[in-house]
């Protein structure tokens, strides 16, 4: 198999064995990219130049006999929402097309430490806003597994990029799914870490209270990893947790006897679920039963209510966060303005995307004198019930399971028109993000039509441990993960 | 007609905290820097910056409230206040509105020796906007073009909101110089009115004394930056309240600037139009929770405040309440008076100096008490002066200003200046024949009856001494001579 192909941890080996260099690892990620980034177009930007420089420096490292880290000279890709020093940072928007980030991201910074070698930044949907990355102002990405398909979204050039040899491994952003439900779709691993765990600081952001920032990687042991690397208190972000981090490769035990999977009924419906999912699913569950898991029925009440609450508390914070767009400092700044509100207006419209501008209204509808109370409170509220159902739920058991998207890849255009049903691609991963908790979505089968099905694992907070355990035993025991779309 | 009426004033003032670094960053907040020098992206609202919360800032609005007798609460929040401006790089500003720092305080304030207790409904803290900059006049839509100084931006900010206690323009000046007495105090804001670390805004209405649902629509007053000019403003719009309800017009509520080169103030925006600032809950930061051992250590950290130190000079000092207020009501004024008290024990008399002569001088120099030549050392070297008669306390006005003015020594001031006192009775007795030989009527008219006379006498002999014979001493030959 190409390079490219191989996870971080085999590259690794390889790298500390003198099997291969990080030359030679960035040349076939390169090779890969000239070979079908006209077709998936994963990024948005790709920085050739300085993955070869640090490619090189890693191996003069290597040669020098001195010690590096586990995904030092790895390629990776780094969602477009993400600040990298010196590189265009355009969150997949015409506003800040032209956005030259002045510094790093704490995560990103965080894998610079290490050397990774960051291939470019990935595609996504404009303000990771959307399910399907059809949103970007850049143009949409290709699933692998069937160009006519969505890769996902919000972090589809993430997920793509990681699926198809790309990159090795990738980072993405996840507000109500966008990182579980591109990685279901394009057969990865993806996680959301529970919110607090990774620093914010650079992560433009989209929701302040729900994102979050977490890894794709061809497999769970990859994803250990990357959590390792970039998890912690950041002085930065004071809403990220003073917690120390263990180390997640400890987690990594092909083992779940005894431990209690919860199966919340209100998340196997019968209602806009494709059937081939549902069975994935439900054999993967027998599967962790038959290797000593025991599960147990919960129930997860609030849960129809998770998608109005995220309309609206994502929207409302949307609205604040993206007010500093406004043309005046940097970014898109439309020209013949006669005034400063006309400035404001003509930047606005015509630097944002329609999916953009609707959740921007939305949100400060949600927030207008007269309607906080009804909308924006009663959302608050909810949201509290909604982790009160979890909180309950984790009494009876250790993790979650449940399937990560409702179907496999659609095909583009299919729920462009029709905001509401492309919404409830998110309903079985937004209330994880509105109780904060950790989840992860790993491949667990094929639809008939071989596209890759996810199945979600949903822990206590700060539990990533038990995630990672139960996630790699089903990955020891399955091999859904080792398979590649042929392109 | 006047007691028919009365006037409603609250007001709020905008306080920058002397803190080293921004609210949110760790920018420096000096004052006066090259433009944009003091940035990073937090303070620029750049894509994906974080705020943090400094904690000096927040210990100095936590010492602000308790200082004004506050409720520190154990839970506050931050919010955002969402407004599109260039001057607001995030296009809200982070301040507090439900659930604010501290709450229920008070302050007590002194206008014509009469204690007034001024409530303080809530202290908040927010982060200060930067600063426009227009080339040319008028406003940002009237300018050629505009710029935008971030060094200011994110600079911390507490809000003081009074409860609408004051009744007058000097209820309201009292209560603006109390406010700004005790933060000097308490050493949170350097309250340089110049540099803007105090921003007032008045909010007034009107009112039947006897019937109070007789009213006018209150106007607010916005960026008063100084005492001065509130009071000014306040006083115009007493006015126009007045004649509003004499006249039985109606007045929109509305905000109002004060135009200082015409003393009057014109309306801004009418609230009917305002922004809806869509306040919510800043997710970006956790939520106060000041432990209450802290807020305990600070509060047993206070300095003595302006009205407790006043209360302890009229005590120590024997001071009349009128010399304690006006000296304890400049922290600064006040050490520097105990420092004279140390060395030269005479309180009322030291009190004089400083109320009646060392004020007026600094007044016309423009010069704070920082910079003042005369230090306690040589103040005591002039009292001296005065004590074993050298010179008459007519003659050390001018050795103190002369002091003032350059820094010398009384001694060498009397020196070089020849401004010994005569003291020699046979000097002054020649001269008291002169005088009145020189002038035969008034010491005919003293002679007749006309007794005050005397004091034209006297006021000759000080001329031909340029003032430095000895009073006692001429009152005394000059009565003797007349007997």
């Amino acid at each position: 198999m190409d390079l490219c192909h191989l996870t971080a941890h085999e590259l690794h080996d390889m790298l500390i064995n003198r099997k291969t260099s990080a030359i030679e690892i960035a040349k076939s990620v390169f090779q890969q990219i000239d070979k079908i980034e006209s077709v998936i177009h994963s990024y948005i930007t790709l920085t050739r130049e300085n993955a070869f420089e640090t490619a090189e420096k890693v191996d003069k490292k290597i040669a020098s006999g001195e010690n590096i880290s586990p995904l030092t000279g790895i390629p990776m890709a780094i969602k477009d929402v993400m600040c990298t020093k010196g590189i265009l940072t355009s969150c997949g928007s015409k506003i800040l097309s032209n956005f030259i980030a002045p510094y790093d991201a704490t995560a990103v910074k965080k894998l610079k430490d290490q050397d990774v070698v960051i291939i470019g930044k990935a595609n996504m949907d404009e303000f990771a806003m959307g399910s399907s990355t059809e949103t970007s102002y850049f143009g949409i990405t290709r699933n692998p597994w069937d160009t006519n398909t969505v890769p996902g979204g919000s972090s589809g050039g993430s997920a793509t990029s990681v699926s198809s040899g790309e990159a090795i491994c990738s980072l993405g952003s996840d507000t109500g799914g966008s990182i579980r439900q591109p990685a279901s779709l394009c057969g990865v691993v993806g996680l959301k870490p529970t919110y607090g765990r990774v620093s914010r600081y650079g992560l433009v952001a989209f929701a302040s209270s729900l994102d979050q920032i977490g890894p794709f990687a061809k497999d769970v042991t990859d994803c250990a990893l990357i959590l390792n690397a970039i998890s912690g208190r950041d002085e930065m972000d004071s809403t990220s947790v003073d917690l120390s981090v263990p180390d997640y490769t400890k987690s990594l035990i092909n083992d779940v006897k005894g431990l209690k999977i919860g199966i919340p009924k209100e998340y196997f419906i019968e209602d806009g679920m494709d059937p081939e999912v549902t069975k994935s699913v439900q054999d993967a569950i027998k599967l962790l039963e038959k290797l000593g898991a025991v599960c147990v029925e919960v129930s997860l009440p609030h849960t129809d209510y998770g998608i109005a609450d995220y309309q609206i508390i994502s929207r409302a914070e949307a609205s604040a966060n993206l007010a500093r767009f406004d043309g005046t400092r940097y970014g898109y700044r439309a020209s013949d303005s006669d005034s400063l509100m006309d400035m404001y207006k003509k930047t606005r419209s015509v630097g944002f995307g329609s999916e953009v501008k609707l959740r921007i209204m939305l949100g400060t509808y949600a927030l207008s004198s007269g309607y906080y109370d009804a909308y924006y409170l009663k959302a608050l509220k909810v949201r509290t019930l909604i982790k009160g159902d979890f909180d309950k739920a984790f009494e009876k058991c250790d993790v979650l399971v449940t399937p990560t998207s409702p179907t496999p890849a659609f095909k583009f255009g299919e729920k462009m028109d029709d905001p509401l049903t492309m919404y409830l691609s998110d309903v079985f991963t937004v209330n994880c993000n509105l109780a904060g908790i950790p989840g992860i979505s790993l491949p667990c089968g094929f639809s008939s039509s071989v596209l890759p099905i996810g199945l979600q694992i949903l822990g206590k907070p700060f539990d990533e441990e038990t995630i990672f355990r139960v996630a790699y035993t089903f990955e020891q025991n399955t091999d859904y993960h080792l398979k590649r779309p042929q392109l | 007609m006047s007691g028919k009426y009365e006037t409603v004033i609250g007001v709020e003032i905008h306080v920058e905290l002397g803190t080293k670094t921004k609210l949110f960053c760790g920018c420096s907040t000096d004052f006066g820097s090259e433009v944009n020098t003091q940035t990073c992206p937090v303070c620029l609202g750049m894509p994906g910056a974080l705020p943090v919360l400094n904690e000096k800032a927040l210990e100095f609005a936590i010492k602000a409230g308790l200082a004004m007798n506050c409720h520190v609460n154990e839970h506050s929040i931050f919010e955002r206040k969402n407004y599109f401006y260039p001057d607001l790089p995030k296009g809200y500003q982070i301040s507090q509105l439900r659930q604010p720092l501290s709450t229920n305080g008070y302050v007590m304030i002194n206008v014509d020796g009469v204690e007034k207790k001024i409530g303080i409904r809530r202290i908040h803290l927010e982060d200060d906007a930067a600063k426009l900059i227009h080339s040319g006049d008028g406003e940002i839509d009237e300018s050629v073009n505009s710029s935008v100084d971030f060094n200011r931006g994110g600079v911390p900010l507490i809000e003081i909101v009074s409860e609408p206690d004051m009744r007058s323009p000097e209820d309201m000046k009292a209560y603006c110089e109390t406010v700004k007495s005790i933060l000097e105090y308490i050493e949170v804001s350097d309250c340089d009115m110049e540099k803007g670390h105090l921003r007032i805004e008045a909010n007034i209405s009107r009112r039947k004394i006897d019937d109070h649902n007789i009213w006018t629509d209150r106007s607010e007053i916005k960026n008063l930056n100084s005492v001065r000019y509130a009071m000014r403003a306040v006083e115009y719009e007493v006015d126009r309240h007045t004649k509003a309800l004499e006249a039985g017009t109606t007045l929109v509520m509305e905000t109002r600037l004060f135009d200082v080169s015409r003393n009057v103030t014109r309306p801004m925006r009418s609230k009917e139009e305002a922004h809806d600032y869509r306040y919510f809950p800043e997710p970006d930061l956790v939520p106060i929770e000041p432990s209450r051992d802290w807020v305990e250590e600070l509060l047993n950290s206070l300095p003595e405040l302006p009205h407790e130190r006043q209360r302890r000079f009229m005590e120590d000092y024997v001071l009349p309440k009128h010399d304690a207020t006006l000296l304890t009501s400049d922290k600064k004024l006040a050490n520097y008076y105990e420092e004279c008290i140390k060395i030269c024990n005479q309180p009322k008399i030291v009190s004089n100096w400083l109320l009646n002569e060392l004020i007026a001088l600094m007044g016309n120099a423009k010069q704070t008490i920082d910079e003042c030549k005369i230090t306690p050392e040589l103040f005591a070297g002039m009292m001296r002066l005065i004590d074993n008669g050298t010179i008459s306390g007519k003659i050390a006005k001018t050795v103190y200003e002369e002091m003032f003015n350059t820094g010398k020594s009384a001694e060498s001031i009397v020196k070089d200046k020849g401004l010994v006192q005569i003291s020699d009775e046979s000097e002054i007795i020649k001269i008291v024949e002169q005088v009145i030989a020189e002038n035969p009527e008034t010491v005919q008219d003293y002679k007749n009856g006309k007794k005050n006379s005397i004091g034209f006498l006297v006021g000759q002999i000080m001329k031909v001494t340029k003032g430095k014979a000895n009073p006692q001493l001429v009152n005394k030959l000059l009565a003797e001579k007349l007997q």
